[in-house]
């Protein structure tokens, strides 16, 4: 088993590392476009301001290589917004996997969300045996709307993207790497069931 | 929903943890690795790690102990004490902590906010103020609440915002070992005129007063350290309490 995590300067990437070791498995970090290719599991962590991560994605090519990638892809955090179509956070294109637009928290309540909510309306095999209304941990000042790809919801203010999954790509609003036993859960479901 | 955080605060020196803890079923009581991974498991939401070493090598000893705790701990968890550059921070963040804390530097220079948010994002970046009330203005004080400055709680607390933190750790230093409860009055002023979290910090005694935090001082984390480390207050009993008072929390 190969394991990626897509190293492209962006912040706190040896916790999912360390996540995956206390999984019992190793994870190389790597930019080179060869690597990510045959990997058999991709993760795509990001943390940071999303207009700055593009503009490093697409100085190094890896715009155009992520879409692309056959083998099951996680996009953690911002990882997973830059998976989307746009974000209004520094107004920049994304990726354009997933079919929707990330927008600011709005209504009355503290921004960033910091801390620990509930996930439910779970699918997928990222959530394999994972119960509905357990707690993850996120830190965001933008989500993705409920959609069609949603695979998990949580609540702030209003219903929200917890979780977004399409074909072989997947991505988590929340930090597994950071969630407790229930974040080790799943990313040992990506790493076995996916 | 979102739930209210509970922090343990480890103050360390030299890669070690300073205030005596009174944990039986520690090997190590003074081995900070092994006590976060204990809270961890006891329900902490969070941990704060206060580094208050002065050696030279004490860069270098903090990320050591930072890529231990990253390596053994899953739960989030941010790293304070004497953080002055990018280059501090890079280092802490890059060994696996999630969040620093930056506090008597930013009052000295606060346009090292914008640059660290800037840098790595308003997520990581926590600015931690102590203030005391004068009179019948709250005043920001340094190092470790020690030296009293002219500038207005609120103010700072509003200005820091502007540029850019993700959260506010502020300690009342008239509350703090105590053990008489937070600064609620001052933490919901904070809470309702801010936008983003506020940790209320210094005062916590019994379990009430984390209750009455969350509820008078609106605040949405609340840390402590004796009342911890000293089993005064057991964590499991303290979320079944807030639950008990309709405050949401992660059990």
């Amino acid at each position: 088993m190969k394991i990626v995590i897509i190293d492209y300067g962006a912040g706190n990437i040896q916790s999912i590392r360390f996540a995956l070791a206390r999984l019992g498995y190793d994870a190389v970090l790597s930019h080179s476009a060869e690597e990510i290719r045959q990997a058999d599991k991709v993760i795509f962590p990001g943390v940071g301001e999303a207009s700055s991560a593009m503009q490093k994605l697409r100085s190094s090519g890896l715009d155009s290589l992520i879409p692309d990638l056959k083998q099951p892809v996680l996009g953690i955090c911002l990882g997973m917004q830059l998976m989307c179509n746009f974000s209004e956070e520094g107004n920049t294109d994304g990726l354009g996997i997933f079919d929707v637009n990330v927008v600011r928290f709005n209504g009355n309540v503290k921004v960033p969300q910091i801390g620990w909510n509930q996930i439910s309306s779970l699918k997928t095999e990222l959530f394999r045996d994972i119960p509905e209304q357990q707690y993850i941990y996120l830190v965001h000042s933008y989500y993705a709307p409920l959609c069609q790809d949603t695979i998990a919801e949580s609540d702030y203010s209003l219903r929200y993207s917890a979780a977004l999954g399409k074909d072989n790509f997947y991505g988590t609003q929340f930090h597994p790497e950071k969630s407790s036993t229930v974040g080790a859960e799943i990313l040992k479901n990506f790493i076995e069931r996916t | 929903m979102l739930t209210k955080r509970i922090i343990p605060c480890l103050d360390i020196k030299n890669g070690r943890t300073v205030k005596g803890v009174n944990f039986v079923d520690l090997r190590d009581a003074g081995d900070p690795v092994e006590l976060a991974a204990i809270y961890a498991e006891k329900g902490a939401d969070e941990l704060v790690f206060l580094d208050i070493s002065a050696t030279e090598e004490r860069r270098k000893t903090l990320a050591d102990l930072v890529r231990r705790v990253a390596e053994k701990v899953n739960i989030p968890f941010t790293v304070g004490g004497g953080i002055s550059s990018i280059e501090d921070v890079n280092i802490l963040l890059k060994n696996g902590a999630d969040k620093v804390s930056v506090n008597s530097s930013a009052v000295k220079r606060p346009e090292l906010i914008n640059e660290l948010v800037a840098k790595f994002g308003s997520q990581c970046i926590v600015v931690a103020i102590d203030a005391k009330k004068i009179g019948e203005n709250w005043k920001v004080h340094l190092v470790g609440g020690k030296v009293p400055t002219d500038v207005d709680l609120f103010e700072w607390a509003e200005e820091v915002e502007k540029r850019g933190a993700g959260e506010i750790l502020f300690t009342s230093m008239d509350h703090d070992g105590t053990k008489n409860g937070f600064a609620n009055e001052a933490l919901a002023q904070l809470s309702e005129s801010l936008k983003i979290p506020i940790i209320a910090s210094g005062g916590a005694g019994n379990m009430q007063h984390f209750v009455d935090t969350f509820v008078d001082g609106k605040a949405d984390a609340a840390l402590a350290a004796s009342v911890f480390h000293f089993k005064e207050i057991e964590i499991a009993d303290l979320k079944e309490t807030l639950k008990l008072n309709n405050i949401p929390v992660r059990i």
